[in-house]
């Protein structure tokens, strides 16, 4: 069975710091793939590299079939990469409703001119488009906030938006940097239900994640990276005892591992 | 019925264009009047630039030169009609900002803004220089567009002031009509969405250049038209309009005013307009004072003019 991502021996350095080195791994559709690891580990480094945002130094990111390495991130989006970010990357200049409209950017968009004159046919394509932005904010819970200028959400209600966006895509592989993290109890179990939801309809996940609970809960397969390398991998249950991984985590995160 | 915020942008804007002469002393006003409307013009086209994508020039008054130019030239040259000229200049405009932002809008920040200055200052320079074509320093003349006869033969007979007072007031109105269009449509989302994170917008999808580029280039077709008007309606041009004056001038226009919307931004283009009317009276204070009001401005309502004024009114209703 071919992959839908597969990286092979992705390697940066930032100012002669290896700050990823040699990583890599395959991600089937439907499958969630957590990578974790201690801060500065490299997990958000390798997402960027992942997503076109970071030149990779060495290695490979096939797509489908295809070589996409350092190809940019708005291409990425045409063959079905979508992304969320570690620190919110939110158009706070604009309402809830059209940062969930943005993520229809690909199918929205057509001639300038039907912009500027606002013909049937721009008006009929940003009308599809929210329309399932609509639907999306139903489904992540925030279609009440439709018209509320995005800056002035609570931080879990964004990073809900956040995902929302990038499901707008449709994406076949969707990047997920810490998803969880500042949200309480409830709003983690939510976004936990929406992630397995959204991989049971075949999209490839790729997530980086603090939470420990959550990704043993919801991952198929979890890579470990410490110093920018891969130092194991496996299902929960294999790298939940892994001797390397419980000393990466040393004194920290071990009891998490476990539970 | 309930009218969208567009419809009610436009009806506020065709009613101030269509009511304000009512008060005017003088027919003096009526050549102010159109003034407003030219700097309102160039200054929409400002809001898609900096409003909209976040970009910023400090040379548009440039494509606003060869604008004007090419009525001036064109006909007498060519024996091109002073409208088709207009209309040609648009488009050299268009394909200059699409090779000149092709380059520079890689940039930012200050980095772009001195470029867009360059870009300027070279029109000015070539417009100064070239006395063979341009007539240097001293301009040159523009043919008359015979719009005003046009309107004569439908039946319209107005003197030429209150003629080129409708006229611009007209343009305007459609170029606020476009501009709203494009805030609401999908290239207007892309635009904004890079406004707010570029690296969002990319992976959404938005090829960030592009859209830049397209911002660039509508911005420059509308001061180019602006620019147009201004030799219509002297039917005289001196290179003093491609001045980087008269950039820095759009784009403090457009600040004040209130970058993100239309209609504030038409309001900041009509006060830095009359203010300097109005200041004459402090002579030799008139700069200092035009600098003082700019920079409290900026310092107490940043989000400019008209969004704070229309706050206010909105915060006593309650």
């Amino acid at each position: 069975m071919s992959a839908l991502l597969s990286v092979e021996g992705l390697g940066i350095t930032f100012g002669g710091l290896r700050a990823v080195h040699d990583v890599g791994f395959k991600v089937q559709p439907g499958e969630i793939l957590s990578v974790i690891g201690p801060n500065g580990a490299g997990k958000t480094t390798l997402f960027n590299m992942i997503s076109g945002i970071y030149r990779p130094g060495t290695g490979r990111i096939v797509l489908d079939g295809e070589d996409v390495t350092a190809m940019r991130p708005d291409l990425l989006a045409r063959r079905g990469m979508s992304r969320t970010f570690q620190n919110l990357q939110i158009f706070q200049n604009m309402t809830v409703l059209e940062n969930a409209i943005a993520g229809y950017h690909l199918t929205e968009s057509g001639s300038l001119l039907a912009d500027l004159f606002s013909l049937p046919a721009s008006r009929g394509r940003a009308r599809a488009a929210k329309d399932g932005a609509m639907e999306l904010l139903a489904r992540v819970g925030l279609e009440r906030a439709a018209e509320t200028e995005a800056g002035n959400l609570s931080y879990g209600k964004l990073k809900r938006l956040e995902i929302a966006r990038a499901l707008a895509l449709k994406p076949k592989l969707l990047l997920l940097d810490e998803p969880a993290a500042g949200c309480n109890a409830v709003e983690t179990e939510e976004i936990d239900r929406m992630i397995a939801e959204v991989a049971r309809s075949g999209v490839a996940i790729l997530l980086v994640e603090h939470d420990m609970k959550m990704v043993m809960r919801i991952s198929n397969h979890i890579v470990v990276l410490d110093h920018g390398e891969k130092i194991a991998e496996g299902d929960p249950a294999t790298v939940s005892r892994n001797p390397d991984v419980i000393a990466a985590y040393l004194g920290t995160e071990t009891e998490a591992l476990h539970a | 019925m309930r009218l969208g915020p567009k419809s009610t942008t436009l009806l506020v804007l065709a009613a101030l264009i269509a009511l304000t002469p009512v008060f005017f002393p003088s027919s003096f006003y009526y050549r102010v009047g159109s003034l407003i409307f030219i700097n309102g013009l160039a200054v929409t086209g400002m809001v898609i630039l900096i409003g909209y994508a976040g970009q910023i020039s400090l040379g548009h008054a440039g494509f606003a030169g060869i604008g004007a130019y090419s009525c001036a030239l064109m006909p007498v040259h060519w024996g091109v009609p002073v409208l088709l000229a207009a209309v040609l200049g648009a488009l050299i405009s268009a394909a200059l900002a699409w090779l000149v932002g092709r380059p520079i809008l890689r940039l930012k920040g200050y980095y772009l803004a001195v470029a867009t200055l360059g870009f300027g200052i070279l029109v000015y320079m070539v417009l100064m220089n070239e006395a063979w074509l341009t007539g240097g320093p001293d301009g040159t003349a523009v043919p008359d567009s015979g719009l005003r006869d046009m309107a004569k033969a439908i039946g319209i007979n107005l003197k030429n002031s209150e003629f080129w007072y409708w006229f611009c007031g007209i343009v305007l109105t459609i170029g606020a009509w476009l501009a709203l269009n494009l805030h609401d449509s999908p290239t207007g989302r892309a635009l904004r969405a890079l406004h707010g994170s570029e690296i969002a917008a990319r992976t959404v999808g938005v090829d960030v250049a592009k859209y830049k580029l397209q911002a660039f280039v509508i911005s420059a077709v509308y001061a180019s038209v602006a620019g147009s008007l201004v030799a219509l309606q002297n039917q005289f041009v001196t290179p003093d309009i491609a001045g980087y004056m008269h950039s820095i001038e759009w784009v403090t226009m457009t600040v004040l005013g209130g970058a993100g919307s239309v209609l504030g931004a038409i309001f900041g283009a009509g006060i830095l307009t009359l203010l300097p009317q109005v200041l004459t009276r402090f002579a030799e204070y008139e700069q200092l004072l035009l600098g003082l009001i700019m920079m409290l401005v900026m310092i107490f309502m940043r989000d400019g003019l008209l969004p704070q004024v229309l706050r206010l009114i909105r915060g006593k209703d309650q």
